[in-house]
């Protein structure tokens, strides 16, 4: 109780402090629209397509973070969004802050004009945040699988990318498997993207690893072992990846999604370094990462809008030409909405997926947490 | 207490004495103002942080009272990253002391008090004191990282190759870490080194001293608190020390404010928000007990000044 009425208190303060500037005119008119526009649960609560793209105008800004362009195409994305709707400003903070910030934002910045609307957020952090989202429900829900959106619509799967291996092919030559990364010319140069038990894409990294070294999801010690094996031969490096690391020839081989796999190639292309990147059919690991939107958005119909906007093919394309797989790729299969020449340049799933649920992620962590720092060290 | 004690008098002695109070106590309030942005600076940075993360160690995820932060305290990670950062600041702190005292002495009988090379020296370790940070950590990354150019050179001329993982181990990182250390005991203790004066040896000489009996009967009892309290403000400086580490071990939790990023950053385990203040509530107790020993060191040797 006291939350709230410290929320409402600073949301009033707010409004007082604002009533100086500019929009005090339109203030009146849209507060009802604005309530109305934050407990919206679907399309049809605002009426039509149009009526919701009028509201998020006179809203006139999205706040979105951790959104690093180069992330799954995201900068084609933001622009796209822009391009369609000129009269929405796009604020974006923080890009390269992890899931687990992005809700630390909405908390701290919670009644502030500040406070992110939407969020892009791993399926830990967002299955253990639901009281921060607001249910809703695009208009290509029935057309996402149920077991990657909440039955509530407080968040939904958006993408996914394929576990990978990338590496600097100009310098290396190639890989054909796991263990020929424990060859010596490999020394000091092979990375996770973050620590297991900590970063999402190193998690799922180890789950490759673990799965091509004979492991499951009940059994992880095959991967650790190989962990141990790739750092007693002195091949693991414990930096963290970054385009500059992968730049410097400091990181050589790259355990990560498939979608910065893709853009740690494009950048290095015009570099003149063939960087190359591999999936396995045995070891396809996906995640997806979800979209929610903030209870107490600043902007609830833009937040909204932009929700519809990443579930058309428009913005599903760009997320697959940014070497993603999005959601709605195989109903875009089917009614021919995607776009072949994308679809024929990427990386594509073959055979059986291993995913996993919120409850098997938090087993593996605390697994990891009390396993990898004693075997890899702290 | 001077206004309880004016409403002691009789009312004509009161009326006498409040007017001419007036003026010194307007004087004083305004003595009082003008410390005022400094105390809302202190109380802004200092003391509601810590009150934050005081606080924040008793809530769980859910903002009630728990205990639960502080049971992971004691878990083997925990300590052994506890372990490590109290080593590292140790050895960085005390090979820091000692070099920098010594160049301190140097520069004592070596320079010319006013002289270009000791002023070039003060203002080349000001600056230096201050060279951490990602910027100290990518300079060292660049000469012998991986593909530094003092790696390259050894590799290329003398055929001797620096372990890749060198910098991301421990001896690395006290060797960075002296990188400022050694700097910042040179300006904190010069001073020190130049209030002992020649007319002492001079006097212990005339007594029949040798230079041996000089050290260690007057110069180093003299000198010793002073040096234990600045190797203890090493000792803070690098144990509070997180970005150059963060740089160098990026996926590792080696010393305690990693651990603490770590925590905070946690995408799989969302819910450690309590674990990383109860690692900063544990630093602070560590830091306030480092400078409650290095003021009564500093207070023992300003007898000397």
């Amino acid at each position: 109780m006291t939350v709230s009425v410290a929320v409402m208190l600073s949301v009033s303060t707010l409004a007082a402090c604002g009533s100086g500037s500019a929009s005090t005119a339109s203030a009146g008119s849209t507060s009802t629209a604005d309530s109305k526009a934050a407990s919206a649960t679907s399309l049809s609560d605002f009426g039509t397509m149009d009526d919701l793209v009028k509201a998020a105008n006179a809203e006139g800004a999205l706040n979105v973070i951790a959104l690093p362009h180069d992330w799954s195409n995201y900068g084609e994305v933001i622009s796209a969004f822009k391009k369609k709707y000129p009269k929405i400003k796009v604020n974006e903070s923080n890009p390269n802050a992890s899931s687990k910030e992005e809700i630390d934002a909405i908390k701290t910045n919670a009644g502030t004009d500040a406070a992110p609307d939407v969020v892009d957020v791993g399926l830990a952090v967002a299955a253990t945040s639901t009281q921060y989202f607001a249910p809703y429900k695009v208009q290509a829900w029935d057309s996402i699988p149920d077991s990657l959106k909440d039955s509530t619509g407080l968040y939904h799967a958006g993408y996914t990318g394929i576990m990978s291996v990338g590496w600097n092919k100009d310098k290396y030559g190639s890989i054909s498997s796991l263990d020929d990364l424990l060859d010596t010319k490999f020394a000091g140069t092979v990375a996770l993207n973050g620590k297991p038990a900590e970063a999402g894409a190193a998690f799922n990294g180890f789950l490759m690893a673990n799965a091509l070294s004979g492991g499951s999801l009940t059994n992880l010690q095959p991967g650790l072992d190989f962990f141990k094996n790739l750092k007693d031969k002195g091949n693991l490096t414990q930096v963290d990846v970054t385009d500059g690391t992968i730049d410097s020839g400091q990181t050589g081989v790259v355990f990560d999604w498939t979608y910065n796999q893709a853009s740690y190639k494009k950048s290095l292309k015009s570099k003149g370094v063939d960087w190359e990147y591999k999936t396995f059919p045995k070891a396809q690991v996906v995640s997806y990462y979800n979209q929610a939107v903030n209870k107490e958005a600043p902007h609830p119909a833009a937040a909204r809008l932009w929700e519809e906007f990443l579930y058309t093919a428009d913005a599903q394309n760009l997320w697959l030409k940014g070497g993603a797989t999005p959601v709605l790729l195989s109903a875009m299969e089917k009614d021919g909405t995607v776009d072949k020449d994308i679809l024929a340049d990427q990386t594509q799933l073959e055979g059986d997926t291993i995913s996993y649920t919120n409850d098997d992620s938090t087993r593996i962590t605390a697994w990891l947490q009390s396993n990898w720092d004693k075997t890899i060290g702290n | 207490m001077s206004s309880i004690s004016a409403n002691n008098g009789r009312p004509l002695e009161r009326a006498v004495r409040s007017r001419a109070m007036s003026p010194a106590r307007r004087r004083s309030l305004g003595t009082a103002a003008v410390t005022i942005p400094f105390f809302s600076y202190v109380a802004a940075f200092l003391i509601l942080p810590t009150g934050i993360v005081i606080v924040g160690a008793f809530l769980s995820p859910t903002n009630a009272f728990t205990l639960d932060n502080f049971s992971k305290l004691t878990q083997a990670n925990t300590l052994e990253s506890f372990c490590t950062s109290i080593l590292v600041s140790i050895l960085s702190a005390v090979i820091g002391a000692i070099a920098g005292a010594l160049v301190a002495y140097a520069l004592v009988i070596g320079a010319k008090p006013d002289g270009v090379i000791r002023r070039i020296i003060v203002a080349l370790c000001s600056v230096l004191a201050q060279f951490g940070g990602v910027m100290l950590a990518f300079a060292f990354i660049a000469t012998i990282g991986i593909n530094g150019v003092v790696t390259m050179m050894l590799q290329q001329f003398f055929h001797i190759t620096v372990s890749p993982n060198w910098l991301s181990s421990l001896p690395g990182l006290i060797t960075v870490y002296c990188y400022f250390q050694i700097p910042l005991m040179i300006i904190t203790f010069l001073p020190a080194m130049d209030s002992i004066r020649p007319q002492w040896r001079e006097a212990s000489e005339s007594l029949g001293a040798n230079s041996w009996q000089y050290w260690t009967s007057v110069a180093c009892p003299i000198l010793l608190p002073r040096f234990i309290s600045a190797t203890l403000l090493l000792f803070a400086n690098s144990f509070s020390a997180y970005a150059t580490a963060a740089a160098l071990f990026s996926q590792r939790s080696i010393i305690v404010p990693l651990m603490i990023q770590g925590a905070i950053r946690n995408e799989m385990d969302p819910g450690q928000q309590g674990f990383a203040q109860v690692l900063a509530f544990a630093m602070i107790v560590v830091v306030a007990v480092v400078m409650v020993l290095s003021h009564a060191f500093e207070k023992s040797f300003a007898k000397w000044q």
